[in-house]
Formats: structure tokens, C-alpha cells, sequence
């Protein structure tokens, strides 16, 4: 194999591309499709300050990389999630890349800021942890960009998340995430704007990048998300994909460009935060009576999530039986 | 050759020489979804691994609903 570019020896094929890579050109490919993504859905400002949603993946440590080699102000964010193991060393990767680039990374921790972590408070919620963890993480990373005076929230999410996004609200006929299902979420009621700069690259060019950058990132996969049906949708379309390549770039852009506008009436205002991937809540919006976040209710989703987290279950004395005397 | 997998990890012997591509057909993995890597850089599909060659094969599919 060939490199595309300078005829060097390649070490990648980009199958949809009908193009082999070395890793230099590989490399630029990659900045070069972030660059694309950020014109193409005018995603960020030369001088916006930037908060990039870190969790210790490929991801979100390849768009922090990308975002920091295309010159823009970036800091990360992380969020402990209390999953074990598993949680200790994803924050490990995120805190060794930082350092390493001489990045800041603002960190809060689940259990120790919130009183409760993803397995046990998805349990006492009666929550699924994959949408405990969405709400919680969506939420801290909004309250964390209004505190830090951040122009926009920057995530990992890759042209393989918004396939597999995509497809599961098409077989569902999700009507409302199909209207908000886009590359950035301008900035609205309170909430920061969010993109996603990542969505021209699938999920084996931001593994491939972060390998030939010498990125360790956090390989093994979170256990709690192991079968859930985010994962069979992409598993789908890889396997779609195998047999015709472009397949997922054709499904997902096709859909922004001919379809997404068809659905985009508007958030409808019986939408709860944490129902979907983009879920926020619809007009009308008033600070969360404890914590100040916008939102449609009394309090916010998070706020009433961490309630019945961290709500003691109530123990129910019995009454005291009279006692017999003892006998000798 | 040895050839290292993930989630979980383990590690199995395949015959050898034979082409990148085929290991992953071999061992019924997508290619969309893997990389190959031999001394910590990508190995191209069409590269012939030695029958001592030492390699892992990295699921890149990753990530929850949110």
C-alpha cells in the first residue's frame, strides 16, 4: 500500500476514501477533516475559548490534540463517574494527557461533589446507568462552561456515534431527536453552545490517530455500557459498512443535507432532559430552584436525579414487642 | 504468531506468515471496527506477518447512549 499523498508506504486505508495513508498524511487528513467540520457547520470562532469534555478515550483526547494543533484555546473537563477501575483510569489517561501538553483539565467528581456515583444512584433512581451518566455528564459540563466563561462545550462524538444515533431514532421514528439531532447545538436559553467537530472521522480514524500521535488512551470499554443498543447499532453499520464503504458517511450526511430540516420543528415541550442523545429542555425556561441551571421544571433533571440518589431509604421501625417476664 | 486481544484480553497463537487482512478474516473480525498494531505503530492490511510476529488486534467501537 501506498500513501495517496507522497507514494510513501502507507499505513492505513481509508476504504471510503478509496485512499491509502502514511502517518504524516494520515495526520493531516485528520486535522484537515476537523478544520472542514468546524467551517463547514461554523462550529467555533478563531477565538473561542473552549471547554473539551474529556473522559480518558480516544475520542476526546483526539479532538483535544486536534483542536490544541489547529491553535485554539482549549481546556479540558472531567467528570468521575465512581464506574470502579475503570473510572480511576480514565481519569488517569486524561490527567497524564494534560500534563504531558501542559493543558489544564478541571476535574468534579460524581460521588465526592453529588453524593453519589453511576452504579449505585442509577439503581436508587430507578435510572438506566448509560442515561444516569448522560444527564449527569451533560449537566455538570453545562454548569462547568457557564462558570469558566466558556464560549462552547467541544465532545468526542465521531461520525460512528452519529450513525449509530441516527439509525436508532430512524428505526424508532424518534421524531423529535431527529430535529435536533446536528453537528453543533447553538448556544440557547442559558445553555453554552456544543459541537462536535469529530463527525467527518469514524471511530478507526480516531483510534488510528491517537496510535500514531502516541496517545494512550483508555482502550477497554466501560462495563456497564457493554450491550447496550448504541453498541449493536454501530456494530450494524460496521458491518454494513464492510460491504459498502462510505456507507455510514452517505446515511449520516445525506441525512443533515436532505432530510434533518424536514424534522427540525423544534423541541417538543414535553422533552426531558436526559430523554435523548440531544435532549434539553423546551421553553419555557427558569433557574432550577437548587442549583440555578435553566430548565422546565422546579428543579433540573440533574438536581432530581441526585435526589433520589441520594435519598436515604427510609427504615421502618418495628414496634417494640412487650417484653415476657424472665423466668429463673 | 501471538496475537493479543481486548475486552476482555487475552491472548491467542495463529499460524504464520499470513496477510493483516486475512488474520482479522480468520478470526472473524471487522475491519471497520479493528486496528492492528505490531511495536506500538499500524500495521496495513496487505502487510504479510511473520510466523513469530507479536500483534494486537484493537476494538475501536467504544461509548454509551449518551
Amino acid at each position: 500500500m501506498k500513501c495517496r499523498v507522497c507514494r510513501g508506504p502507507a499505513v492505513i486505508d481509508i476504504r471510503r476514501h478509496n485512499a491509502n495513508f502514511c502517518p504524516e498524511h494520515f495526520l493531516k487528513l485528520c486535522r484537515d477533516q476537523t478544520a472542514k467540520a468546524i467551517t463547514q457547520f461554523a462550529m467555533l470562532e478563531p477565538d473561542d475559548r473552549v471547554l473539551v469534555a474529556v473522559g480518558g478515550g480516544k475520542d476526546s483526547l483526539a479532538v483535544w490534540d486536534i483542536l490544541t494543533e489547529l491553535g485554539y484555546e482549549a481546556d479540558g473537563f472531567y467528570v468521575g463517574l465512581g464506574i470502579g477501575e475503570y473510572s480511576r483510569t480514565s481519569e488517569r489517561h486524561a490527567r497524564t494527557f494534560a500534563d504531558a501538553r501542559g493543558l489544564t483539565l478541571h476535574t468534579e467528581d460524581l460521588l465526592r461533589d453529588h453524593g453519589f456515583d453511576v452504579p449505585n444512584g442509577s439503581r436508587s433512581a430507578k435510572r438506566a446507568p448509560c442515561s444516569a451518566c448522560g444527564l449527569s455528564k451533560r449537566h455538570l459540563f453545562d454548569e462547568a462552561a457557564r462558570r469558566g466563561g466558556y464560549d462552547a462545550i467541544v465532545t468526542g462524538h465521531n461520525l460512528d456515534d452519529e450513525a449509530a444515533v441516527l439509525m436508532g431514532n430512524v428505526l424508532h421514528w424518534q421524531t423529535d431527536y431527529l430535529g435536533r439531532q446536528a453537528p453543533l447545538l447553538a448556544a440557547h436559553n442559558g445553555f453554552p453552545k456544543k459541537a462536535k467537530p469529530l463527525v467527518r472521522l469514524t471511530e478507526r480514524e480516531t483510534a488510528a490517530y491517537c496510535v500514531l500521535r502516541g496517545i494512550d488512551y483508555l482502550v477497554d470499554e466501560c462495563p456497564i455500557a457493554a450491550g447496550n443498543k448504541h453498541l449493536s447499532y454501530k456494530a450494524a453499520l460496521n458491518d454494513i459498512e464492510r460491504d459498502s464503504p462510505g456507507a455510514k458517511h452517505d446515511f449520516y450526511f445525506r441525512f443533515l443535507d436532505q432530510a434533518a430540516a424536514r424534522f427540525a420543528a423544534g423541541p417538543s415541550p414535553t422533552a426531558d432532559v436526559g430523554a435523548g442523545p440531544e435532549a434539553e429542555p423546551a421553553a419555557p425556561v427558569s433557574p432550577c430552584r437548587r442549583c440555578g441551571a435553566p430548565c422546565s421544571n422546579d428543579i433540573c433533571a440533574f438536581c432530581g436525579l441526585a435526589a433520589r440518589a441520594t435519598a436515604a431509604v427510609p427504615v421502618r421501625l418495628q414496634p417494640t414487642p412487650p417484653r415476657r417476664p424472665v423466668r429463673s | 504468531m501471538k496475537v493479543l486481544l481486548r475486552n476482555p484480553s487475552r491472548q491467542v497463537e495463529v499460524d504464520g506468515p499470513l496477510e493483516v487482512a486475512l488474520l482479522l478474516q480468520q478470526l472473524d473480525l471487522n475491519r471497520e471496527a479493528h486496528l492492528v498494531i505490531e511495536d506500538g505503530t499500524l500495521v496495513p492490511n496487505d502487510k504479510i506477518l511473520g510466523k513469530d510476529a507479536v500483534v494486537e488486534i484493537r476494538p475501536v467501537i467504544s461509548g454509551g447512549s449518551a
